[in-house]
């Protein structure tokens, strides 16, 4: 569906992505990871043909990005992280648009509306809705005309939790009507719900790529346990067979508040491997 | 073309709702019919307010929206979706300029009803032509622009010439020696007249050279930068 070999891109000089490579197959959900300023969106717009690169091939659709017909362009929905739209129309205006450009029936705005739980504030302007309702009114404007691949920029970026679960649920019902879908996160925990694969981008390489769970795996080499103690104490041991007396010693005499062993998430993988966090603490 | 219908229609429903566009569009014929039925001092030339304010109107309203209209499209991102729908970006320009030129049509037509009858065949069809000029104008501003606030500082220089030059030509001899290098200044020539059979061939040569350079302009900047 997409593959990306050896893409460079510079700024003025500034390299922005160096030695990108990777394939994406049909009916994946791919994720892009990495802290603000890695390279994201420049990414993005490399593959849906809105910016030049310096060096390496993109293919979407098994053509070049750049030669890429009109019809398909129809198949690919893009969701950038401005959302652009008309502030001053309705939402239903602002979907009837594309309706129109894409010739979908206008009864279809209605329901898509719904889907993203927009349904009452069809005849709100845009420029009155909250962050979270505009994010949905993109995805609506996206879903207009059913792309076969769609990419998402931050698509729940400083949205409230439960938009966020709306969202998530958007894009994996659009994975199982067979859709691609590419999408670039700050957010691991986003990133390991959703994505089939992902790629942890830092300063514009991709130290890590695969599966969540294998990529957490592959890096569980510091296992240990983590025990809170009814005595307030936190005390961590190795996991290995000669912990196991200790460890049911404090079982037996009730001593143990809560017991944890530590796997490696995508956050703590990508700690080890930039020496960065992903989201700066605020 | 479909797509260039979809963007006039898109904007006829924005046109409402964006005031700053809206008063563009009002502004000059409201005023002038207030003017013309309003003031009456002896010795004024016949129509006086009308092809002043028609001459303004040719060199402001288009200008302004249609660079205001580009630039906010631009700086909202929408300009982006609507292309990454595959809307090419001449359908784009196309139903903002027919768009553009309509409306300003309308707000002409209104001028009209304060003229008489056998004079409005040749009123409007100055009006047209300079608010082509204008629109091509406007376009070129707003393809320069990266942002509305960047397009209205280029607007501003652009309309008080092309605007205020002629009204300053009636005051002042050395300005209208300059200002009639300008088409709002030509095209207000013939409203005076009236008619299009007076024309001399200097005054078509001034018209020609400035709507082929607002052209030139138009396609240079247009091929350097797109919709970018
Ligand atoms: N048009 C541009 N001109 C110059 N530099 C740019 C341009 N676009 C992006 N950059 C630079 O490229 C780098 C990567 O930017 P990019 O927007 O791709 O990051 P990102 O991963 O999307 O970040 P965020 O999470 O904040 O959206 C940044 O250092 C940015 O300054
Ligand atoms: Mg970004």
């Amino acid at each position: 569906m997409i593959r990306c070999n050896d893409v460079y891109k510079s700024f003025s000089g500034k390299t922005v992505l160096s030695g990108i490579g990777f394939d994406i197959s049909d009916g994946e959900i791919f994720g892009l990871l990495g802290p603000s300023g890695a390279g994201k969106t420049t990414l993005i717009k490399i593959l849906t043909g809105q910016l030049t690169f310096d060096k390496g091939s993109v293919s979407v659709f098994d053509k070049d990005v750049f030669s890429l017909s009109g019809e398909d362009k129809k198949n690919i929905g893009i969701m950038m992280d401005q959302f652009g739209v008309y502030e001053r129309l309705s939402c239903i205006d602002n979907l009837k648009v594309f309706a129109d450009i894409y010739g979908v029936p206008t009864g279809k705005i209605k329901r898509t509306l719904e889907k993203v739980g927009l349904g009452d504030a069809g005849n709100k302007a845009a420029s009155t809705l909250s962050k979270g309702m505009r994010a949905r009114l993109a995805l609506a404007r996206l879903f207009m005309h059913s792309p076969k691949l769609i990419f998402l920029d931050e698509p729940t970026s400083g949205l409230d939790p439960q938009t966020m679960r709306q969202i998530h649920k958007i894009i994996l019902e659009k994975k199982k009507e067979g859709c691609t879908v590419f999408l670039t996160t700050h957010n691991m925990e986003e990133a390991y719900k959703l994505c089939d694969r992902v790629a942890l981008l830092n300063e514009g390489v991709i130290v890590e790529n695969g599966a969540p769970e294998e990529i957490c795996r592959k890096y569980n080499h510091q296992k240990t346990i983590q025990l809170h103690l009814s005595s307030g104490e936190d005390v961590v041991i190795p996991h290995e067979s000669g912990s196991a007396e200790r460890v049911s010693r404090l079982l037996a005499d009730g001593c143990i508040e809560t017991i944890h062993s530590s796997e490696p998430t995508l956050e703590t993988v990508f700690l080890e491997l930039t020496g960065r966090k992903l989201e700066e603490d605020e | 073309m479909r797509n260039s219908l979809i963007i006039i229609k898109k904007q006829i429903k924005d046109t409402f709702k964006n005031k700053t566009v809206l008063i563009q569009f009002i502004l000059f014929p409201v005023m002038t019919l207030i003017m013309e039925n309003a003031i009456n001092i002896d010795g004024m030339p016949e129509l006086f307010f009308t092809k002043l304010f028609s001459v303004m109107y040719i060199g402001m309203a288009p200008l302004t929206s249609v660079a205001s209209i580009i630039s906010e499209e631009k700086e909202k991102n929408t300009l982006r979706v609507l292309t990454m729908a595959n809307v090419k970006p001449w359908q784009y320009l196309l139903g903002i300029g027919l768009y553009v030129w309509l409306i300003c049509m309308i707000g002409a037509g209104v001028i009209a009803t304060g003229i008489k009858k056998e004079d409005i065949p040749c009123y409007m069809l100055i009006m047209a032509i300079g608010f082509v000029i204008s629109i091509i104008a406007g376009a070129c501003i707003g393809i320069f622009s990266k942002n509305q606030m960047a397009a209205t500082s280029t607007v501003m220089p652009a309309m008080i010439v092309f605007a205020f030059a002629p009204m300053l030509a009636m005051f002042n001899e050395s300005i209208e020696k300059v200002a009639r290098f300008f088409y709002t200044q030509q095209l207000k020539c013939i409203m005076d007249d009236m008619t299009f059979s007076t024309l001399k061939a200097d005054n078509i040569w001034i018209l020609v050279i400035n709507s082929v350079l607002m052209v030139s302009l138009f396609f240079i900047e247009f091929k350097k930068k797109g919709l970018e």
